[in-house]
């Protein structure tokens, strides 16, 4: 048997039915598209949620205080905060696996730039806050551990802040804004992070120094919140219980008492996310693979009525020689070639629609090389499976009776 | 028979229906040399069909050997059956059966495509050759649709020869065909035969039988009776004596 010349035999016989071999394609290019577009934004979407979460600053910890119970009454949870900068020191002292520690705390407040105001959130921080979140400044300078000391009126702002102050594209160094009646300088401007996973705008922020805040704008001993680094990725949740037994420690807490506190790491954050846009993903491969399968009944249910419409050309060849194993081949590469065809098409359709919807609704796409091989594979198998039993059914046709039937 | 082409002994097919028995051939013999024209005559069920399929290796006897050109053909499986189809045998339908949407040229290189060796250019040649036996190389891009049943009969007949078969089967072949167009075709016959080629012909038309040298008349599963042709008709010396149509319509 000669591959060449029953590959030519398909090809000749698919060039006379082009409409027909089209159609037949059509269900395949559809489920291959469909596949390739679905895993596309699916793992787009998935790609951005990790982003966004890799920009709240990589191998990052959170301690909150916990919500307290006073004479048997809840306040809400960091309503009545015990946590203190000694916690911080000695998190910066005696873990090991903590890189960068500070303390957080927040004010919300109107500032005023001249006749401009705006209503925002103002943090305090020590000077890591910059590693710790992976947040430098895109102008300017961050303040100094000396500004810290000092407790100095600095202050860097967020580029949402930046631009209702002081215009679009405005950079206010050396600018002064007050904050409840105070005069900040503002010595830096953050670079832009977007919005975080709940939607909010991370640009809309001061960040002053830890002492200015605690104590020129609220007097309070006690910090909002304890951000810290661990030394990598790996040592997350290592960091994460040597920080837990310390402050358990430090706030004297009895073996059988909760936490008054709760550490939070970036992973757990991190692999919620992830597990549902995989789910998400899941879900719209498997719709398109429904559609991939149903593609392929469509080339099972062509091969088999051409089988049966191409009675009569199977006797004629049957006749003039060709042994089974030929028919079968024959019929086979029709139905490969099918899927074959159709499989690149769907590619091509594929990789289009996602730019498509990339473009529209700006829904970052990744097509990646596993999505397209894992489509064409499964198309070509599908070419396979669902053309063996009409190209069967073929081989095994009487010549006689094949030759007689009208 | 030692020399024999075709050397049929006690040949019996016997079809299974359900329960009943259907006995198509009954012991048949049979020797056919090699350069001969044999007819093979008889009413419908009676076997000669049946007795064509299997000289033709599209069946094979129940019982009963059958030798082709020194081969045992009841001992063979499917594929070698095909295998011998493809180069011993020719054949020629009496629905001409050609592939549709398919050309006169690609429709003679058909069976060379199942076989021979040949790259696509000696294939063509050797379609084109014998298309030119038949007459019809300036059809030879035509589709069959749009050719004569003599035409398609003729095609048909150049695609049993292109694998220099030893033997041509036909079956019926101008059962479709007008009595002028019939002769043409059995003068294509008588040529190929004159050139050595073995033709085997059923029929049930007592004038086209006379082209043969031989006739084997079949009855309820054996052979009647085995007449030498005498007066044997020559189609080349008949056609000059039966008009034309369409120039009778002119005149």
């Amino acid at each position: 048997m000669n591959l060449l010349n029953i590959m030519k035999i398909s090809y000749r016989s698919l060039g006379r039915n082009k409409l027909r071999s089209f159609l037949t394609m059509l269900g395949i290019i559809i489920g291959v598209a469909a596949v390739i577009a679905m895993l596309a934004i699916g793992q787009g979407a998935s790609n951005a949620v990790k982003q966004q979460i890799a920009g709240l600053g990589t191998n990052m910890l959170i301690v909150f205080p916990f919500a307290s119970t006073q004479g048997g009454v809840h306040y809400q949870a960091g309503s009545t905060s015990r946590l203190k900068e000694s916690d911080v020191e000695a998190i910066r002292d005696q873990c090991p696996a903590v890189e960068y520690v500070t303390p957080i705390t927040r004010v919300v407040t109107q500032i005023i730039a001249g006749t401009e105001n705006w209503r925002t959130n103002v943090f305090g921080a020590y000077p890591n806050y910059e590693h710790i979140r992976n947040w430098p400044v895109s102008s300017g300078s961050y303040f100094t551990s000396q500004d810290e000391r000092d407790a100095a009126k600095v202050c860097l702002v967020g580029q949402t802040v930046a631009k209702n102050l002081f215009g679009e594209g405005s950079v206010p160094i050396g600018a002064t804004i007050q904050i409840r009646n105070l005069p900040f300088k503002i010595i830096g401007v953050l670079t832009s992070k977007g919005q975080n996973a709940n939607g909010d705008d991370q640009d809309d922020i001061v960040i002053a120094p830890f002492s200015t805040v605690q104590k020129k704008l609220q007097g309070t001993i006690y910090a909002g919140a304890i951000f810290a680094s661990a030394i990598s990725s790996a040592a997350v949740p290592v960091a994460s219980e040597e920080i837990t037994q310390l402050l358990r420690d430090r706030h004297q807490l009895r073996p059988w008492d909760p936490n008054d506190f709760t550490v939070r790491t970036q992973t757990e954050i991190a692999s919620t996310a992830d597990a549902t846009t995989k789910t998400m993903t899941l879900l719209l491969a498997s719709i398109a693979g429904i559609s991939l399968i149903v593609g392929g009944i469509g080339i099972m249910n062509i091969m088999l009525v051409s089988v049966t419409e191409r009675t009569r050309e199977i006797g004629i060849r049957m006749a003039v020689g060709a042994r089974g194993g030929d028919v079968l081949t024959q019929f086979l590469i029709e139905a490969l070639t099918l899927s074959f065809a159709g499989g690149l098409i769907g590619i091509v359709l594929g990789v289009l629609t996602s730019e498509f919807v990339s473009n529209l609704q700006r829904w970052p796409i990744v097509i990646s090389p596993e999505s397209i091989g894992l489509a064409f594979t499964f198309a070509a198998m599908i070419g396979i499976f669902f053309g063996w039993y009409p190209a069967r059914k073929a081989a095994n046709l009487n010549p006689i009776e094949a030759l007689r039937y009208e | 028979m030692a020399g024999s082409i075709i050397s049929v002994k006690h040949l019996v097919k016997i079809y299974k229906m359900g329960d009943f028995e259907v006995h198509a051939l009954r012991g048949i013999n049979l020797d056919i040399e090699p350069r001969e024209f044999v007819a093979i005559m008889g009413a419908s069920g009676s076997g000669k069909s049946t007795f064509m399929n299997i000289l033709g290796c599209l069946d094979v006897p129940t019982s009963g050997e059958y030798f082709l050109d020194g081969v045992e053909v009841g001992k063979l499986d499917r594929d070698e059956l095909a295998g011998l189809r493809n180069l011993k045998l020719g054949f020629v339908f009496q629905a001409f059966n050609l592939l549709p949407r398919t050309t006169a040229l690609e429709n003679v290189e058909l069976p060379l495509l199942y076989s021979s060796k040949l790259n696509s250019v000696q294939r063509r040649e050797k379609a084109m050759e014998a298309l030119n036996a038949v007459g019809l190389a300036e059809r030879a891009q035509h589709y069959s649709n749009q050719l004569s049943g003599g035409q398609q009969q003729r095609v048909a007949i150049a695609r049993s020869l292109v694998n220099d078969p030893v033997m041509i089967l036909a079956d019926e072949p101008t059962g479709n065909l007008d009595t002028r167009t019939s002769v043409e075709v059995m003068e294509i016959f008588q040529n190929l035969n004159g050139r050595g080629i073995t033709v085997v012909l059923v029929t049930h038309e007592m004038d086209i039988a006379q082209f043969a040298e031989r006739n084997v008349v079949f009855k309820d599963g054996r052979i009647n009776k085995i007449v030498k042709v005498e007066d044997r008709k020559i189609a080349s010396d008949e056609l000059p004596k039966i008009p034309v149509l369409a120039d009778e319509l002119e005149s």
